[in-house]
């Protein structure tokens, strides 16, 4: 049985062969140099794109710095709108991050080893790409406990001067619509959807999801429409699922 | 620089519910059994999502009520539609955010200019 997997139930204790030392971090460090390039690159369009909403360079480098969600913080951006729909931002951040669950729970086995400073530290900086490389790193039986600290930081660093970037350039455009930018969020979401795609199982979830969407667009203010889509199509996706 | 109060408060709110998320996982998931429902509804969330902030925005809205709807967001017309079809192909062509990106925004304004929309 995979030590990893998601269904735990119990502690696996891999505890006592855990480390956490100041090469592990530098290990984590390392191979995260490639992925923070296109995290860099990700984070300078959110930069533009913040700008363009009308976040300060404060409040989207804050942004970037305590909530450090790519997806999430597009989406945030997406609904940025005076007056703030605080309640609408807030909700579709939790719904959008609800998978990073199924991330702290799948690195348990390993971090139980961990000390509280540690794994708080480490789950601070707990990203999609860092998740991956670390799941890979210790499913291959490094041990290493500081791998994630390390790569989520080197890939803080990147989102953060990304962010910082891409927000004097949102100030060089005067009017993204002429070069068709005021379009770019939705080709950002597309073309992180692909990284979502299994196979045809989620051709009903996700055509259940965009029927709903669609039609809560039409009737409902605000953007409920995401909410109500997400949930539709997650919960048509699980009613069909085998397991 | 300058933070709004209102601003930082969602901001804070935001990064709150994020790192209950983070946390939330490690602490509280591997005590519930997540075999069976539960876990693939939580596989299936984020794709969701996604996919509903695309939708309203993709379809063109003459298809529909013919106005941008209750909400707003129905502001597609035949170029961003067009566009779209454009990201998806290059998206799962390629499965390069930073080429979608760009393939989708040259296919609007393209499509836009053609279309004197």
């Amino acid at each position: 049985m995979d030590k990893t997997g998601l269904a735990i139930g119990e502690d696996t204790s891999l505890d006592q062969r855990v480390t956490f030392t100041r090469q592990g971090l530098f290990e984590g460090a390392r191979q995260t140099v490639p992925v923070a390039l296109s995290i860099f690159a990700y984070g300078l369009v959110f930069g533009v794109l913040a700008r363009q909403a009308g976040l300060s360079t404060a409040e989207s480098l804050l942004m970037s710095g305590i909530v450090f969600a790519g997806s999430s913080q597009f989406a945030a951006i997406g609904l940025w709108v005076a007056p703030l729909p605080v309640a609408a931002i807030v909700l579709t951040t939790l719904v959008v991050n609800l998978r990073q669950l199924l991330m702290g729970a799948a690195l348990r086995p390993w971090f139980a080893a961990l000390t509280r400073p540690q794994l708080f530290l480490s789950l601070f900086v707990l990203n999609d790409e860092s998740w991956a490389l670390t799941m890979g790193s210790l499913r291959r039986g490094s041990n290493n406990g500081a791998f994630l600290l390390g790569s989520g930081l080197v890939s803080m660093m990147a989102w953060l001067s990304a962010t910082l970037v891409g927000g004097s350039l949102g100030n060089a455009l005067q009017d993204p619509g002429v070069l068709g930018l005021d379009f770019a969020f939705t080709e950002v979401f597309i073309g992180l959807l692909v990284g979502f795609w299994k196979g045809r199982s989620d051709l009903l979830p996700w055509g259940v999801a965009a029927l709903f969407a669609v039609f809560a667009a039409m009737y409902l203010p605000g953007k409920w429409y995401i909410i109500v889509g997400g949930i539709a199509g997650s919960v048509a996706g699980a009613l069909k699922s085998d397991s | 620089m300058t933070v709004d109060p209102l601003v930082l408060v969602t901001i804070i709110l935001m990064a709150v519910v994020t790192y209950a998320t983070r946390l939330g996982g490690f602490l509280l998931l591997s005590r519930l059994n997540m075999t069976g429902k539960m876990a693939a509804w939580l596989h299936y969330v984020p794709g969701a999502v996604l996919i509903s902030i695309i939708a309203p925005t993709a379809v063109p809205n003459a298809l529909l009520a013919g106005s941008r709807g209750e909400s707003g967001a129905l502001t597609a017309g035949p170029a961003e539609a067009l566009s779209a079809i454009v990201a998806i192909a290059v998206a799962a062509r390629t499965k390069n955010l930073l080429l979608t990106m760009a393939a989708g925004v040259v296919a609007v304004w393209v499509f836009r200019r053609l279309l004197g929309s």
